[in-house]
């Protein structure tokens, strides 16, 4: 373990209760009789489809095609028959196109891509291209196209893998690098060999220990090295990790390139390595079903289209009625209205919160504590633009560097006059950006 | 005795050269103002709403003088006012078909509520949470954000929905782009009858999320005296602007969801789901 990693600025310390999965394996979820796909799964252009209704597909068969260069391909979650093309509930409480599915039951595998037994040999473009038919995208909850990272426009001398894990309650890439060690490193040295490098740094946070002797016990096969990390949230956010493991800030507006980093998720590593090893498109992940009224919180391996509700009753049910339903974890997640909504490639945990964790609060005016902007990762100020945001003072937000914000959650979290600073964020990131492409248009 | 006068001498003497200097100034950089500008921006009713598409009145005053704008561009004026500028200024009185606004959805909370929302109180905010309180993916969300927009207190917000006073709206279009469900759009005064649903979804998903939505059961379409009154867009209904069913159609229908109604009732609370 290399020695040195470096403490971003900010960050905020929640009860991870990760206690409440972490021991529990990973289990493969049953085959379900019907799954409901929703199309755009990704950063970036919604895939086109290319099924109707009423084809017969196999497990791993095409069921959307990319549109574009930040755009994946979208695979059957098993084999049967496509029995609508129509919408369904969406993660942000919109309706958003959908494939669903008839199994037939025989989960038969269709012509699948031909697994590159010997990647150590073959071109790095190839294995890219490889990755980017498999559907990867960004499985720690952005889903952001795994194949565009892979392509930077300038030298990369580091690549990342993300096991930080800093979301209170989740544990699905804690078992994932537990129990998949060599899974994880594998995908790390083939993202590594596409990105012409030697070696990559997986970056996991300290409260997962036995996955970091996991991890140590394979790495030295393909010259991996795994560093542990102080828990602090946001330790996997892009930027933070960055900081963290090569001391490299990323400037304001930039990307990881900029300072010659590729970050993947650990999940997304897993699926580059089944993509390339095994030829096996993305069509599962392991999520956490989680939160104190389950009755068996754990970790599952489900297919693309599983309903929230078949996922909350293989966790046993609930013991009593939870006041609110989220997809990921407490901080970043999106609260549902709905059970029926699916598991897609970057849902990362579904959580029940009890009635008492779930406050309905009022907004109260600022007291200028300052307690935002000194846990503010990105070290910009909460509070000023909050008040910039409530004037509709747009301009001033984007002056004041709105657009750095990571959306995190660390100052709604730490507010004391619990305003919704995040929120706020939000909506002054959606209007510059609005205002933005129309200023390009004229 | 010498030193107050030599004050004052030098003190008249430097004021009859500053005059002179001001006056001469005053002459060479003369900025021309064409005193019709004044006249005719008094002559506006000077609520600087933008509805005319300048920035404000001073600003569409100068626009009328200078450019030539027809004065019935300001959506406030009467049309009596604007000819009054246009005569004024000899030009030929243009007539322009007064519009009102109208927000095209009839659910209120009551009727489509599907989760408690605890955020920000404005529309453009809510949406990019989970949308906001209600069931709908199309309709309006309430938080208000047109009724703040509105420069006439034209718009009101009643059981979570947005509600526009055909009597007080003037037509300025301030309130359209604020909603981020673009739900609102400038139609003819003259028109009553309007279909209050935007929802392009089929029938069976929107009732299960609103009593009051449009299904699109053509009872009004055959109901009208000219079938091209109202025209069918997919799984909704609208009221064909260019050729406008008269105010019956709504008693001779009988909506069976109430989506078909007349601007002045709903605004008045007659109809369900905007209870007053």
């Amino acid at each position: 373990m290399s020695p040195k990693t470096h403490k971003f600025k900010g960050g905020v310390h929640p009860d991870d209760s990760k206690r409440l999965s972490a021991s529990k394996a990973v289990v493969d979820a049953p085959l379900l009789d019907k799954y409901t796909v929703i199309v755009h799964q990704n950063i970036g252009a919604p895939p086109e489809v290319v099924v109707e209704k009423g084809d017969e597909v196999k497990k791993g068969d095409l069921l959307a095609k990319a549109a574009g260069f930040v755009s994946v391909p979208l695979h059957a979650p098993t084999s049967g028959t496509v029995t609508a093309i129509d919408k369904c509930e969406g993660p942000t409480g919109i309706r958003v196109p959908s494939i669903e599915i008839t199994a037939d039951g025989e989960d038969t595998w269709g012509d699948c891509m031909t697994p590159i037994a010997d990647w150590q040999q073959a071109e790095p473009a190839d294995l890219k291209q490889r990755v980017s038919d498999a559907g990867v995208v960004g499985m720690g909850g952005a889903g952001f196209p795994a194949h565009v990272k892979l392509s930077p426009q300038k030298p990369i001398n580091t690549l990342i893998l993300n096991g930080a894990e800093c979301e209170p309650y989740l544990t699905a890439d804690h078992r994932l690098m537990l129990e998949q060690a060599e899974d994880v490193v594998l995908g790390a040295a083939i993202l590594a060999r596409i990105l012409g490098l030697e070696t990559a740094i997986i970056g996991v946070e300290n409260n997962k220990p036995d996955a970091i002797a996991a991890l140590e016990k394979v790495a030295g096969k393909y010259n991996v090295q795994v560093q542990g990390l102080p828990v602090n949230y946001p330790q996997g956010a892009e930027k933070q990790l960055i900081y963290a493991l090569t001391g490299r800030e990323v400037p304001i507006g930039g990307l990881p390139m900029d300072v010659g980093c590729v970050v993947q998720n650990v999940a997304s590593a897993v699926a580059v390595a089944d993509a390339v090893v095994k030829g096996r498109p993305l069509i599962e992940r392991i999520t956490t079903v989680t939160g104190e009224p389950l009755v068996n919180p754990g970790n599952w391996r489900f297919r693309l289209g599983t309903p929230v509700s078949k996922a909350i009753e293989l966790a046993g049910g609930v013991k009593y009625q939870p006041a609110k339903l989220l997809l990921g974890g407490p901080m970043m997640g999106f609260a549902q209205s709905s059970l029926d909504v699916t598991v897609m490639k970057n849902t990362s945990g579904i959580l029940l919160i009890p009635a008492e964790q779930v406050s309905l609060y009022t907004s109260e005016p600022c007291i200028r504590c300052g307690k935002c902007v000194q846990v503010c990762p990105m070290d910009i100020l909460p509070a000023t633009i909050s008040q910039a945001v409530e004037n509709e003072r747009f301009d001033w937000a984007a002056q004041l560097n709105v657009l750095a914000c990571i959306e995190c959650g660390s100052c709604s979290y730490v507010c004391p006059s619990h305003r919704p600073l995040n929120q706020h964020f939000k909506r002054a990131k959606a209007e510059i950006m609005a205002a933005r492409r129309k200023e390009q248009k004229k | 005795m010498t030193i107050i006068l030599t004050s004052l001498i030098f003190a008249a003497l430097l004021g009859a050269i500053l005059a002179v200097v001001i006056g001469a100034a005053a002459k060479a950089f003369a900025v021309e103002i064409d005193p019709r500008i004044e006249t005719v921006t008094d002559m506006l009713p000077g609520a600087n709403c933008g509805g005319c598409g300048y920035a404000g009145c001073a600003d569409f005053g100068k626009a009328i003088v200078e450019n030539g704008v027809p004065p019935s561009q300001c959506p406030v004026a009467s049309a009596k006012d604007a000819g009054r500028i246009a005569e004024y200024l000899g030009m030929k009185a243009e007539e322009k078909e007064k519009v009102i606004a109208v927000v095209k959805c009839s659910g209120g909370i009551s009727t489509t509520e599907r989760s408690p929302y605890n955020g920000v109180n404005d529309c453009r905010s809510a949406v990019l949470v989970a949308g906001g309180a209600k069931g709908c993916d199309y309709g309006c969300i309430g938080f208000a954000s047109c009724a703040r927009a509105c420069p006439f207190d034209a718009i009101e917000i009643r059981d979570g929905l947005a509600v526009v006073h055909p009597d007080l709206c003037v037509g300025c279009g301030k309130c359209v782009d604020t909603c981020p469900k673009n739900l609102i759009v400038l139609v003819p005064a003259s028109v009553d009858v309007h279909v209050y649903c935007n929802s392009p979804e089929k029938g069976p998903v929107k009732r299960k999320v609103c009593k009051t939505a449009c299904i699109a059961c053509r009872k009004c379409v055959k109901a009208a005296d000219n079938e091209d009154q109202m025209i069918i867009k997919g799984f909704l209904i609208e009221t064909n602007y260019d050729n406008p069913p008269i105010s019956d159609l709504v008693e001779k229908t009988g909506c069976p969801t109430t989506a078909l109604r007349l601007a002045s009732k709903h605004a008045a609370g007659a109809y369900e789901g905007v209870s007053k």
